[in-house]
């Protein structure tokens, strides 16, 4: 009991700390509610950002205790940060529910099974490229070897296990080799004054989508950047941080920021908005780290989203025609968190023959979220199918989602629904487009 | 009726899903957008009229308060549960039921979010006027109850004077139609709904008239050095005969808050703005641009800008829809004021209420509605002083007091509510009071329907 008690203390401690720059900047203007994709489909003022920050409220003045509803609330959040964007008060949601939900990491650790895997994924795998690269390896030869089909086909993996049964319909075809971080340096090949970058390369994106990092290179390189992958860097922590894993988070930002900042370079270019977002916020993160307080706040200003990049810069001619019809998600934490929404779309309508055809609420989040789609399956299924019928409604052939949570999740809803609509990341269309019109551009470097 | 009971009679009526009883999730319901608060016993969300209509009956057959909630958006408590009981919130029940393009109306449920209608009327070039800054989540049953405003009603009337009919469920259970699409004979029965904060029914259909979009709009916004001559000017637009669709005005912490939020292009040096925007025919909107353009710099404007396309209008709009809000990030708390001045009496009043502040020591920030004399004091203040929240009220009530002896009143839309119900005497004498109460008990026969509401407790007991 006394241990309740204690976190309960700890949780309070920390919402007080935001407190009045963070949690009493809500001034219940109601203004977040229409924006919040659980209010939207749940009615409930219970989840909504408003009545969320009520109940930290209600914690941190000691009015409420962590009850297992309160964590059903707080655990519901999908932390897409779309309140925090129309908050007229400025209130810092993402951090103020990063801050409760470390809180409640401490006072509930959950049962004996959960906790494993928690610190199986966020301690044994995420903060080691390596064992990051067998898994994808491991994987790949389980998708090859026909059991990943017949798993799916028998339903046996669905009896063992839901959450293991929908990991293993999410994933896609894993590429031959996982994207790797081997400190080569890309040169530069446009014909536009040179400036020097860092890639961060994400694990999701590495192990996933390699294709699309290779072709960011190449899409770079082609815009007048040389490019650095530093190879010390490990994943960014943003699952950690929105888990409520703060600790090891830091400890991965730290690492991070000793990779980087090793390198001569003005930018790091990101094509996660995930790792974008959460690589921004390196200087909050790390505002109580005297070591590393000042390096922290001068990497997160370098950090910019691929698309941010391109678009001041008119892009490199050379941009062969894609005759398709296309539609655009805005990644929560592009458009919300780092509230970027004009430039992917800007630089979508400057690819010849491409004509962009909005969709409705494509700034509504689509239910991946992180872990959420396994951790929340059933909202995270709603949202999804009301995101693949808003999609279908644009009779669309591509559907473009600059973050590799979002393109695994419509990728998994436009399969369920059986339409033949591709999901890809813009800089894949920019790739090919640059492939079609020029034929010494590079397909290998 | 204990509370188990209810809950389980309710549950039987809505389903298990759409009670909330637990006190944990109660706590949501307990406040509004004002400083009131107060906890329900439970809360029902009701889909359609005929659970509202049960659930009425069975709050009356047991004497049980009913607190009708629609986004809980309002600014003088009118959906805060004082007395505890059943809050009916109406969230499920958001749904357009039709859109007339050919004789411009719509019918709606009452939790359709305001900017949800015009979403859906804009491919007919119709929109609905009354635009209350809150928009994008108040709704319109809120604002029936409220008798809502925005800056588009100066020229085209507030909510009253676009609805046309409701379905009302009265507080016995009963389900009346009060209205309609055409003109009624008898009674305005719609009119004494509207306005009437949830005492005396509970709508469940709106009908409301939509007017079509404009051929053309203008806006500018006008920067002032002082407050005294951004107020001169908008009398002599109106003096010149000029009826613009809104005339906004916000001045200098207002700006200061605004601007790191919204970016809306407010000069940081100016000491007050009005934003003005005209519309009808081409023609006609030129000139009055030109006229209004005029007037502004006659009476000392530092500058007049004008929207070159429809995303610099958006970014002037969303300063001043985001103003409140945006007060926020001054200090933790605000008490929002909502009195009503003749335009002639701005000034004045404006120099009484900057008194007001300095005697309590408070900021006071102004956003205003100022072609109807609607100002919006601001008062920054924070609950977590101890003592604060009585002071700021009282200062509230002085500077209302003001507006009142100025040959204004104590609230121009934002409802009595909770918060200005002391205050019904200084405008009202105790026979007007008691002709309102007699009124109310003809549709509730005293049956505690939004409690404690517009009232002050001490007439409320005559009921
Ligand atoms: C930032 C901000 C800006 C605002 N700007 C404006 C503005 O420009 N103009 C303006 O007029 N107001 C404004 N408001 C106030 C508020 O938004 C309005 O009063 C609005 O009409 C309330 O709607 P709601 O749905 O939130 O209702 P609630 O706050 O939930 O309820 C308001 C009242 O309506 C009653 N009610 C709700 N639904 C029903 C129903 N179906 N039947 C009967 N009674 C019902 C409630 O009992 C209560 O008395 C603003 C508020 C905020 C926070």
């Amino acid at each position: 009991m006394a241990e309740v008690t204690k976190s309960r203390a700890l949780l309070s401690e920390g919402l007080q700390t935001q407190g009045e720059s963070g949690l009493y900047r809500c001034v219940n203007c109601g203004f977040c509610l229409n924006q919040c994709p659980t209010y939207i489909e749940l009615g409930l003022e219970t989840e909504s950002p408003r009545g969320r920050l009520s109940l930290m409220k209600a914690m941190s003045e000691g009015r409420l205790e962590l009850t297992k509803g309160v964590i059903g609330h707080l655990g519901l959040c999908l932390q897409c940060r779309a309140c925090e964007a129309v908050c007229p008060s400025g209130v810092p949601f993402g951090r103020l529910m990063e801050t409760a939900r470390a809180g409640i990491v401490q006072h509930q650790p959950g049962s004996l099974g959960t906790r494993l895997v928690r610190s199986i994924v966020f301690q044994g795998l995420l903060p080691h490229p390596r064992r990051l690269a067998l898994l994808a390896t491991l994987l790949r030869f389980y998708q090859r070897s026909g059991l990943g089909w017949a798993m799916e086909r028998t339903q046996v993996l669905r009896l063992l296990s839901p959450r293991l049964a929908r990991m293993n319909e999410i994933l896609p075809p894993l590429p031959g080799k996982p994207f790797s971080t081997d400190s080569r340096i890309v040169p530069s090949l446009g014909n536009k004054a040179q400036r020097k970058v860092a890639f961060f390369s994400g694990c999701v994106m590495s192990m996933i989508y390699a294709e699309v990092n290779e072709a960011t290179l190449r899409v770079l390189s082609k815009n007048g950047c040389e490019v650095v992958v530093p190879r010390e860097q490990v994943c960014c922590g943003a699952l950690h941080v929105h888990s409520g894993e703060r600790d090891i988070a830091k400890n991965m930002a730290r690492r991070n920021i000793d990779a980087f900042m090793g390198a001569e370079i003005d930018t790091v270019v990101v094509n996660s908005a995930g790792c974008g977002a959460l690589l921004k916020e390196y200087g909050v993160l790390l505002e109580d780290d005297p070591l590393y307080a000042h390096k922290a706040r001068h990497f997160a200003g370098m950090v910019k989203d691929v698309t941010e990049l391109l678009t001041p810069l008119p892009l490199e001619p050379g941009l062969g025609e894609i005759k398709k019809r296309v539609t655009y998600q805005d990644p929560c934490h592009l458009a919300h968190a780092q509230r970027i929404s004009q430039e992917p779309r800007q630089i979508l309508k400057s690819i010849p023959g491409i004509e962009l055809v909005e969709m409705e609420d494509a700034s509504l989040c689509c239910g991946a979220a992180g872990i959420y789609s396994i951790t929340q399956s059933e909202l995270s299924t709603r949202l999804l199918e009301r995101k693949v019928r808003n999609i279908a409604a644009t009779g669309v052939e591509v559907v473009v989602a600059p973050n590799p949570g979002c393109m695994l999740q419509l990728r998994l809803g436009l399969k369920r629904a059986g339409l033949n609509v591709r999901v890809a990341h813009l800089v894949e269309l920019l790739d090919e487009a640059y492939a079609r019109s020029t034929p010494t551009y590079p397909l290998k470097i | 009726m204990e509370k188990q009971r209810l809950v389980r009679e309710l549950v039987a009526i809505v389903g298990s899903k759409w009670v909330i009883s637990n006190p944990e999730d109660l706590l949501v319901f307990e406040y509004d957008g004002s400083v009131s608060r107060g906890l329900p016993d439970v809360v029902a969300l009701p889909s359609t009229v005929d659970e509202v209509s049960k659930i009425m009956r069975l709050a009356h057959q047991e004497g049980i308060p009913v607190v009708p909630r629609g986004s809980g958006t309002g600014l003088s408590g009118g959906s805060v549960p004082e007395s505890g009981g059943i809050v009916l919130a109406f969230t499920r029940m958001n749904h357009i039921l039709e859109i007339d393009p050919v004789n411009r109306l719509a019918v709606v449920e009452p939790g359709v979010v305001n900017i949800d209608l015009t979403s859906a009327t804009s491919k007919y070039s119709l929109h609905y006027v009354p635009d209350p800054s809150s928009q994008r989540a108040c709704t319109i049953g809120g604002n029936v109850a409220e008798n809502a405003g925005g800056p588009h009603c100066l020229a085209y009337g507030v909510t009253t004077n676009h609805v046309l009919g409701t379905e009302v469920v009265l507080a016995n259970g009963d389900v009346v139609w009060l209205g309609g699409k055409t003109c009624k004979p008898g009674y305005d029965l719609t009119g004494i709904i509207v306005g009437s904060e949830g005492t005396l029914g509970v709508v469940t259909k709106i009908i409301v008239r939509l007017m079509p979009d404009p051929e053309s709009i203008e806006t500018l916004l006008a920067i002032f050095k002082e407050m005294d001559k951004a107020a001169s000017a908008v009398s002599a637009i109106i003096a010149r005969g000029i009826i613009p669709a809104a005339l906004e005005m916000m001045d200098r912490l207002t700006i200061q808050a605004v601007e790191p939020a919204i970016h809306a292009g407010y000069p940081a040096e100016a000491g007050a703005v009005l934003l003005i925007e005209v519309e009808g025919l081409k023609e006609e909107v030129a000139e009055q641009a030109n006229d209004i353009e005029g007037i502004c710099s006659a009476e000392g404007a530092m500058e007049v800008r004008r929207a070159k396309n429809a995303l610099e209008k958006e970014r002037l709009w969303a300063g001043r829809k985001n103003a409140i809000g945006a007060i926020g990030r001054l200090s933790p708390n605000y008490y929002l004021l909502d009195g009503v001045v003749p335009r002639t009496k701005l000034v004045e009043v404006m120099r009484k209420m900057a008194d007001t502040g300095q005697r309590f020591g408070f900021q006071i920030c102004n956003v205003f509605h100022a072609g109807d004399g609607n100002i919006h004091p601001n008062i920054l203040f924070n609950t977590q002083v101890h003592g604060e929240t009585q002071r700021v009220l009282q200062a509230g009530a002085e500077i209302l007091k003001a507006c009142v002896d100025a040959g204004g009143t104590i609230t121009g839309e934002h409802g009595v509510g909770l918060e200005k119900r002391e205050y019904m005497p200084w405008i009202f004498s105790d026979e007007d009071l008691e002709a309102m109460v007699r009124l109310r008990v003809a549709f509730t026969h005293g049956a505690p329907l939004n409690p404690g509401k517009i009232f002050p407790p001490r007439k409320a007991r005559n009921e």
